[in-house]
């Protein structure tokens, strides 16, 4: 083999070889490390899986949140207005965790209620993570085909909680 | 009427630009020199409008003009003046202004140093950055413009976010983006090569120093939002992987490839085609990153609120210059191939092993990145990409790139000798042995900080003994020549790091206690005694000021004042309090009250952690420093020989 082919022959397996190597790693790294986001309906639906870790997204429902005294233990109810799921977080809550205010917890299903490991809230209070407002719009959809015994009011729940952010100003 | 000014500026530079992509770019294809020689003019005329707009829109923070709306969204009257500076790129428009800016600084400089170049190379380089100033000012005006009135006036602004009231913040946006647009220059230098279709390979000795200090800012801006999240955002990390991180982080590991690319053109012809590749990849991340942070499609720390036409936008113009400029590749690059055979075991391939596993990371770093927009095109889920698959394919990728490095300066360009990879790897791996025993002995028990301690020496002690080589072979006075003390600096910088990252991970001890007034916690070989919370209050802010008492074995190392801020509009804003140190930071923030006067603390203990950014530094100190290398300083007649830059044997040739 000439030299410079001899060249081309080691470029190539090296690119080959980094890039078949990274591919099957990447795969395996991506699977491991993915979580998917579903609102309290979806879970109330089973669509959430029950033993591995997912991302809860919602609104913190007014009056929920409830400190456990002299520990760091927190349980509050996430809602997308339509069905609630009541979280339990240990840890120090973000600064701009509050009532009304969107959040998104990542933890698993534990004895009918979400055990969040992480509890993440949004830098700017005006904003609400694109994530939650589509979960909140699909569970409206999903509201408005399926219960129709809540009626008219699920409706104006929405706009309540989108209300409440924007009156934090 | 004076943000109005502001905005006939910014249409001035736009026309200014429009020409400034055209005229030189037809000058060079006509060989007409009038059209060429306007570049320098246009660029200069360009420079001054959006000067004249950016300092407009400062005086409009500095007096306050609440009738412009972006000053009233992000100031208002309790706003500190020094905090007003940082306002202007606080949000979306300013920081588009500022990109622009510095994207004239970079121009003005290539204009000004650049007069030695061959004439028609000069002018398609500053046709390059025109057409990109062109798309970021049309861009500016015409969905994002800084100067938008509202009237009435409001009689106050709403605020700036005080996420963002932090000295670091000062100095973070413009020192990323001097690294991010810098890289605009090594790629129009690219973009102006294929053009003229160089076959030769000098117009990579030329951008070489221009890539260096354009990668020599982006770790600094890197460092400085890594230290700003550490010391503001109260959780205590460094680096989050975060969708912004990642679109900062991205240009740098390829801009780190494109470094080591363009050494082995300039020096050794080979890889032209690869370093062409490069030059126009780090600056396609660069705008790639852009759009992530500025359309909003990902949710982030830094994204302000989405508008889709800017997204549409910036996309388009992303398309236009990264297709066009892959396109031209595909068409003129077959021709460039070249270069010196080279041995199996030389320095060239230890280079092109780095130069695979920064841009693969790259890429790994860019499929986590967009695998969320993807898996919501596609409607499969709304998925996010944890932490963890970051690290865990980065620390992967990096073990290769890693054991590779002390050896590549110590080999020969071109040629094998594995008795001298032999000797030197004898050395490093005991030495690197040794300080693995020395560090067991200290009390680093465990994997992880073994692997730190000995991972960092085989770095620092292979760099040290590549110096001590060239201390004994090299005649007085030629030893360390500026570029070469660059490479020494930034490969201490990566020995460094690595020692801060490995080894803040391995041994931090992360507690969230409660405490009542009076109570201590135990958090590794501290006592953090809570004295209770009381009132306090600063310029633009009343704060909860916990008082915390450190010490070690019974003597009082410092008292830390961890705050809770609350802002005008009821922002609440945790200020950390840090006790610095070499080896390690004690820092303490505030949690939520949690009645009776106890509080929830989160308290750390960090090892190490200032030496992930003394490495970023020394990475920084290493591109500057080679890129002032006398090397690099252009010559005019060797330019002029080197291509048909003089005139009339150009045309004599032609004809």
């Amino acid at each position: 083999m000439n030299p410079v082919r001899k060249r081309r022959l080691i470029v190539v397996s090296l690119i080959m070889l980094a890039v078949g190597v990274a591919a099957a790693l990447t795969v395996f790294a991506l699977q491991q490390n993915m979580t998917y986001l579903y609102s309290p309906s979806e879970v109330e639906a089973g669509h959430a899986p029950m033993h591995a870790r997912f991302r809860l997204g919602g609104v913190v429902k007014e009056g929920s949140i409830h400190r456990v005294p002299g520990t760091l233990t927190t349980d509050f109810t996430v809602t997308d207005r339509f069905h609630d799921m009541r979280v339990q977080y240990t840890g120090i809550l973000p600064d701009l965790f509050r009532e009304g205010q969107s959040v998104i917890t990542t933890g698993r299903m534990q004895n009918g209620q979400f055990n969040a490991s992480e509890v993440l809230a949004k830098h700017d209070e005006t904003y609400m993570p694109k994530e939650v407002a589509d979960a909140i719009a699909k569970a409206k959809a999903a509201g408005r085909a399926g219960t129709r015994d809540r009626g008219p009011g699920t409706g104006t729940g929405v706009a309540n909680s989108h209300g409440s952010d924007g009156s934090e100003q | 009427m004076i943000p109005e000014l502001g905005q006939l500026a910014l249409i001035l530079a736009l026309l200014l630009s429009a020409l400034q992509c055209v005229l030189p770019i037809v000058g060079a294809w006509r060989d007409n020199r009038p059209l060429m020689a306007t570049a320098r003019s246009l660029a200069v005329g360009q420079f001054v409008f959006v000067a004249i707009a950016f300092g407009i829109l400062t005086c409009a923070f500095l007096v306050q003009d609440f009738s412009v709306a972006y000053v009233a969204q992000n100031s208002n009257l309790q706003l500190p003046w020094w905090y007003r500076f940082p306002a202007v790129w606080g949000a979306h428009e300013g920081s588009l202004l500022l990109w622009v800016f510095i994207l004239d600084v970079w121009t003005l400089a290539v204009a000004a140093l650049g007069g030695k170049l061959p004439e028609r190379f000069h002018a398609r380089v500053l046709g390059v950055l025109g057409f990109i100033a062109f798309g970021f000012l049309l861009f500016s005006l015409t969905t994002s413009n800084p100067f938008a009135r509202v009237i009435p006036a409001p009689p106050d602004g709403a605020d700036l976010n005080p996420v963002l009231q932090d000295p670091g913040l000062i100095m973070h946006p413009p020192v990323l983006y001097m690294g991010y647009v810098g890289f605009s220059v090594a790629f129009a230098f690219a973009i102006a090569a294929l053009l003229g279709g160089e076959l030769k390979s000098h117009w990579v000795r030329w951008s070489r120093p221009w890539t260096n200090v354009a990668w020599g800012f982006l770790s600094a801006g890197i460092v400085a939002g890594s230290w700003w999240a550490y010391s503001e955002l109260g959780w205590g990390g460094w680096w989050f992987w975060d969708p912004v991180e990642n679109a900062s982080f991205m240009p740098w590991l390829v801009g780190a490839a494109l470094i080591h690319a363009q050494a082995v053109t300039d020096k050794r012809g080979g890889l032209r085609a690869w370093t062409l590749l490069l030059a126009i990849f780090a600056f396609s991340l660069s705008l790639l990153g852009t759009f992530l942070v500025r359309s909003g499609v990902l949710t982030s720390v830094h994204s302000f609120a989405a508008d889709p036409k800017r997204g549409v936008f910036i996309l388009g113009f992303l398309a236009a210059v990264v297709g066009g400029s892959l396109l031209l590749y595909a068409l003129r690059a077959p021709k460039v191939a070249g270069g010196k055979p080279f041995a199996l075991a030389s320095r060239e391939t230890l280079i092109l092993i780095g130069n695979l596993m920064l841009t693969v990371a790259a890429a790994t770093v860019l499929l986590g990145t967009l695998y969320p927009l993807v898996g919501e095109a596609l409607n499969i889920g709304r998925i996010s990409v944890g932490a963890p698959y970051f690290g865990f394919l980065f620390m992967l990728l990096m073990t290769p790139l890693v054991l590779a490095l002390p050896f590549a300066p110590l080999s020969r360009w071109g040629k094998a000798d594995l008795a001298l990879w032999k000797r030197a790897a004898l050395r490093i791996v005991g030495l690197s042995l040794l300080a693995g025993i020395i560090g067991w002995m200290l009390g680093a028990r465990g994997f992880l900080p073994l692997l730190g301690v000995t991972a960092a020496t085989y770095v620092l002690s292979g760099t040290a003994i590549y110096a001590i080589k060239r201390w004994k072979e090299a005649p007085r006075g030629k030893r360390y020549p500026l570029e070469l003390f660059g490479m020494l600096c930034a490969h201490v910088g990566v020995g460094v790091f690595i020692a801060g990252a490995i080894l803040t991970r391995s041994l931090s001890i992360e507690q969230d206690v409660a405490l009542s007034p009076g109570q201590t916690a135990h958090v590794g070989a501290y006592d953090f005694k809570f004295d209770g919370v009381a009132e306090t209050q600063g310029p633009n802010w009343l704060a909860q000021q916990g008082t915390v008492e450190v010490s070690k074995n019974g003597e009082t190392i410092v008292t830390l004042h961890p705050q809770k801020r609350t802002y005008p509009r009821g922002q609440v804003q945790t200020e950390a309090s840090i006790h610095p140190g070499v080896f390690r930071d004690l820092y303490v923030s505030l949690g939520d009250p949690l009645g009776n006067g106890n509080w929830a603390l989160r308290v750390y203990d960090k090892p190490f952690v200032r030496w992930i950014w003394a490495g970023g530094l020394l990475m920084m100190l290493g591109g500057f420093c080679a890129a002032a290398d006398k090397r690099f300083r252009l010559r005019r007649e060797a330019a002029e020989t080197e291509t048909s830059a003089v005139p009339v044997r150009a045309i004599e040739q032609n004809a």
